[in-house]
């Protein structure tokens, strides 16, 4: 296997157009190195580019650089993301999160990625930067199907761009154990007041991570209606029932489809009263 | 607080009943420590095993050509190759050393490969064509008794059954409760994997350095498939990561052996984290259905027990661990009338075998759950139903009729737990890793309801049913640069359960010299027996006490030979000296000799044999006889929060009370103690090898999970001496005890929080917020 480490982004792009498997923390990849599921020909290093390490704003969004740790990711974008930042906080242990990528979840495309909810709820677009150009395609467009995403074979994922909160974010995520646990399902909520925009994904419950796209409709359609008094019981209640419908959740070994249902729109009732009640804000 | 005995006082600090460091300790923690993966010798090869994809075929061909074809190979091994007996076994030989003809179970080894390189070795298995014809798994043991099941061995599919019958049969009562309850497979989930190197020796037999339980066990084992004298297989205990009883069966063993022996190089064979669960056996999963009857004022009058284990493809030690489940299937309750039967099925599901617990798990779990149930239906409350019944000094005799011996404190490990403080309750803001769902950020405690519950086990310490147990160690001490020192050999396997310590401390206190070395365990001398049933402490502590008595006797009796030399009438006797901070004093204090004076002539060495005192079969109708040589007792008290709407769980503190007789070190005994409970806690919760039609689902620590930090939460320890009259120390062993209630006692915790019938461990969110299937339905 040859490895390519190299120390430019154009230098990185010319390697990646000759087939090599991008590699960044690693903690996906040499999972899958391991139990031998890819044996790919050549690897190329990400971890030299100091384009891809950096987080920027740039008109009015945040660019994150796909190399960007989830350690990193919660020390420094705490007022900016809160919700990413309680995704990242989820992920593995301590040494995971000094190796993963924000870019390296979004290249995996797992449906159970803990950053990409909360990317998909926020509104984020991925960065994809080939020798060809570079695009930006909105999270529901990159992510095909599990495992699978848009970026070609001569593609790397530069960066993902986020809009900074505009009001509250919440992530909750179920698993059977306390920590170092992958999703059985996960919840991302975004809330634009001024906006009235409502952004919500779930995450583990369907092949891609999914928008709930009734249950936000319906949410913007409560905050139209409320002067941000007490958030009525029927609305939570009802919010809970679009985000388990638009759930097309499994049975396999982590949970049943059932639970995860069930407990989606538990998460769902919650999260929504936690932004709620943490609307200073408003 | 603790009752702690006060240490024996020999002279020199660090013996029996001071809490000990242990040497491994640091090193494990800064990643030096050397364990049987980190092997290596000069020009050796790696091996790897071929194993088949097939809960159950036949072989119709092994072709290992195209592996030989691969450059660095250097052999492909198959059953053909095995020079001696063709299969190895704990009890029963009956699991080929490479299969042919049929395969049992999915990872069952079939060929073997060397080659110079680890990744090369595992691509030349890839290479070993084998012909597989599926057959029909048994994927159950219901399935393997049906009549006309195609049977997996001669024998037939019933590995053991126990039947233990006492008393009035049909003795009837007021109140009666039913229960089935299930277990999952439980995985020992020892961190490290199975690892050795095989050296070839010169006079063609083998040096083997490996992570194992048993030295002397593999030995015989491994000889016998060799074909060679067992003298000329020579094992060397490697750094062992952990055991639990997943290794007393061979794993690499006579895998490395074979390639070693025909390549003439060095083998090394170390499991991946994957192939570590293909490659040693499991806690038997099991179902368990019981009847108790009881007076309105809660006395047992019968417990009716029907136990089926799943046993997996073959015998390991089923047998033993079939005799346990049925031995303690009451629970250590008094009950004039008992009708058990304990069965092991063979199925083609993985073996199952020895596990810290070992039968004890099982029935602890099932008997636990009914006494709760039990005192639910009379009203009462748990704690007191317990006391009613339990073994107490008063009485205490198991349903084969077994008296237990010496003080039995089941009513005092209960009343310590019940008089101990609660925990705090729920913080109405907290940190939401504290609450259920940990760092998921699940809940702000809307919807978490705490539980209290509690559970009381035990088992047999030491080998049972007849066994001969023994352990034999040599103590040498001599003469060193800087004053006497002591040398310790034995072939017990240090685990990491802490026996170095426990020898360092034991020769202190008798020869009360403070140098002391324990040398790593080889079957250079004779056999110390198994690193499992919490035995090692009783019978190596045991023989290496004894050899340390002996040395004793010889010093006084070269003191009392210097003596009768410089004056011809004998002053004192050697009866009446004794050995003080390294001198030989009489009765009143007089100084005879110092020790290293005694040691001038040469050194003192002494061989002894530790055996425990015999044990005998069961009857083979009744299920009477004293089987066993030791029993242990432990309980505890498990504090919950439960998210009612999720289902997720926060152990909020587990308190244990144990009666170990005398702590030899006390802070290893609070280590067993926590990790024991910390191990019932995964298997309450969440530890559980999952199978679909006898295909493993989750062979990795990604899916098979194990409690991680902010699962397990702190324990309290409340330690008992009451020493038992009959062995060293009046120790009794630590090990397993402090697994068997925990699961229990947690069940029960969940069950007072949710109201729900949870009889199925591990617990799933699902049954927590009665989305189950049905009570004893198994995962899907």
């Amino acid at each position: 296997m040859e490895f390519w480490q190299p120390q430019s982004l154009t230098e990185a792009l010319e390697i990646r157009e000759q087939g090599a498997e991008p590699v960044a923390g690693g903690t996906d990849l040499m999972v899958d190195l391991n139990f031998d599921r890819r044996r790919p020909k050549a690897l190329l290093d990400l971890s030299q580019l100091p384009e891809l390490r950096e987080w920027d704003r740039v008109d009015g969004w945040l660019r994150l650089g796909a190399a960007l740790t989830y350690t990193r990711a919660i020390a420094e974008l705490g007022g900016l993301l809160p919700g990413l930042v309680l995704a990242s906080r989820t992920v593995g242990s301590p040494q995971i999160r000094n190796r993963g990528t924000l870019g390296g979840n979004l290249a995996t495309a797992s449906p159970a990625g803990d950053a990409l909810p909360p990317l998909m709820a926020a509104g984020a677009e991925v960065e994809l930067v080939s020798r060809r150009g570079t695009r930006r395609l909105p999270l529901p467009a990159f992510l095909l199907g599990p495992k699978r995403s848009a970026l070609a074979d001569d593609e790397l994922v530069a960066a993902v761009w986020v809009p900074p909160a505009r009001g509250p974010q919440q992530f909750a995520k179920v698993g059977p154990r306390n920590a170092m646990v992958i999703a059985v399902c996960s919840l991302a909520l975004d809330l634009d007041p001024e906006r009235r925009r409502v952004g919500c994904a779930i995450g583990s419950v369907g092949p891609t991570v999914l928008r709930a796209t009734e249950a936000e409709r319906f949410l913007e359609g409560t905050l139209e209606e409320s002067d941000w008094a007490a958030l009525p019981a029927a609305a939570q209640g009802r919010f809970g029932e679009l985000v388990a419908a638009a759930a097309r959740p499994i049975d396999d070994l982590r949970g049943s489809a059932a639970y995860r249902r069930h407990a989606l729109s538990v998460l769902a009732r919650r999260c929504l009263a936690w932004a709620w009640t943490d609307g200073s804000w408003a | 607080m603790s009752v702690i005995l006060p240490a024996i006082r020999s002279g020199v600090a660090g013996g029996i009943g001071e809490p000990a460091q242990r040497p491994d300790g640091v090193p494990k923690v800064r990643g030096e420590f050397a364990y049987g993966s980190d092997l290596w010798a000069p020009f050796m090869l790696w091996g790897a095993t071929v194993r088949s994809p097939h809960p159950h075929a036949r072989i119709r061909a092994i072709d290992v050509s195209p592996a030989l074809s691969l450059p660095g190979v250097a052999a492909a091994l198959t059953y053909r190759d095995v020079p001696g007996r063709r299969t190895y076994g704990l009890e029963v030989p009956d699991q080929p050393v490479l299969a042919w003809d049929r395969v049992r179970y999915q990872g069952e080894p079939v060929a073997i490969v060397a080659a110079d390189h680890p990744e090369r070795a595992r691509r030349a298995a890839q290479l070993v064509r084998v012909d597989y014809e599926p057959l029909e798994p048994l994927t159950s043991p219901e399935l393997a008794l049906r009549p006309g099941a195609p049977q997996l061995h001669p024998s037939g599919n019933v590995t053991r059954r126990v039947v233990i019958r006492r008393g009035d049969l049909d003795a009837t009562a007021e109140v009666v409760v039913e229960g089935t309850y299930e277990l999952g497979m439980q995985d020992q989930a020892a961190l490290g994997p199975e690892a050795g190197l095989a050296v070839p020796a010169q006079d063609g037999g083998v040096d083997l350095y490996v992570a194992t339980q048993w030295l002397h066990g593999d030995r015989t084992q491994i000889a016998a498939s060799l074909g060679i004298a067992p003298e000329r297989v020579r094992i060397t205990l490697a750094g062992v990561g952990g055991a639990f009883g997943a290794r007393e069966d061979l794993s690499m063993q006579i895998h490395a052996c074979l390639l070693a022996l025909r390549t003439g190089r060095p083998v090394k064979m170390v499991y991946s984290r994957q192939e570590s669960f293909f490659g040693h056996v499991h806690r038997h999963p099991g179902q368990l259905h019981y009847e108790h009857r009881a007076t309105r004022d809660g006395r047992l009058v019968l417990v009716r027990a029907r136990i089926l284990l799943d046993g997996g493809a073959y015998t390991s030690s089923s047998p033993a661990v079939c005799a346990n489940a049925a031995c303690f299937a009451v629970g250590p309750y008094q009950c004039p009338n008992a009708d058990i039967e304990a069965m092991v099925a063979f199925t083609n599901n993985p073996p199952c075998g020895a596990m810290r617990g070992f039968g004890a798990v099982q029935t602890c779990f099932a008997y636990e759950s009914q006494m709760d149930r039990l005192a639910a239906e009379l009203g009462m409350d748990p704690v007191e139903l317990r006391l009613r019944n339990a073994f107490s000094d008063a009485g205490a005799m198991l349903p084969t009729g077994q008296q237990v011996e010496g003080s039995v404190p089941v009513p005092e490990l209960l009343r310590r737990l019940r008089d101990l403080p609660l925990p705090p309750a729920l913080n109405p803001n907290p940190d939401p890793r504290w609450l259920p769902g940990g760092v998921g950020n699940t809940s702000r405690a809307e919807s978490v309801r705490r539980g209290v519950g509690y559970a009381v086990g035990f088992k047999n310490v030491g080998y049972s049913e007849g066994s001969d147990d023994y352990s034999t160690a040599r103590v040498r001490l001599e003469l060193g640069p800087s004053g006497p020192v002591a040398r310790v050999a034995t072939a017990a396997a240090e685990v990491g359960q802490g026996l170095v310590t426990v020898c360092t401390q034991i020769v202190r206190t008798e020869l009360g010299v403070a140098e002391v070395t324990v040398g790593t365990a080889d079957t250079s001398l004779g056999s110390s027996g198994s690193s499992s049933a919490s035995r090692q402490t009783y019978c190596t502590g045991g023989a290496v006490r004894a050899a340390c008595q002996a040395v004793r006797d010889e010093l006084l009796r070269r003191a009392q030979e210097r003596l009768d030399r410089r004056r011809p009438e004998p002053v004192a006797r050697q009866g009446s000296f004794s050995l003080r901070g390294g001198m030989v004093v009489t009765r009143d204090g007089q100084v005879v000799a110092e020790m290293a004076e005694l040691l001038a002539p040469g050194p003192i060495e002494m061989t002894h044999e530790f055996h425990h005192r015999p044990t005998h079969p069961l009857d083979p109708r009744t299920g009477q006889g004293d089987a066993h040589v030791q029993y242990a007792f432990a309980a505890h008290r498990a504090v919950v929060d439960v998210d009612l709407e999720l289902g997720l769980v926060r152990v909020v503190e587990l308190a244990t009370a144990q009666d170990v007789g005398r702590a030899i070190n006390p802070q290893a005994v609070e280590g067993q103690m926590e990790g024991g409970a910390a191990q019932g806690l995964g298997l309450a919760l969440m530890e559980e090898i999952q199978l679909a039609e006898g295909r493993m689902l989750n062979p990795s620590f990604t899916d098979y999970l194990i409690p991680t930090t902010l699962d397990m939460p702190p324990v309290r320890t409340e330690l008992l001496e009451l020493a038992d009259p009959h062995s060293p120390y009046g120790l009794k062993g630590v090990g397993e005890p402090p697994v068997l209630s925990s699961t229990p006692a947690i069940v029960a915790a969940l069950r007072a929080a949710t109201g729900r019938q949870l009889t199925r461990v591990p617990v799933r969110p699902d049954d927590l917020v009665g989305l189950g299937e049905s009570e004893t339905a198994s995962p899907s």
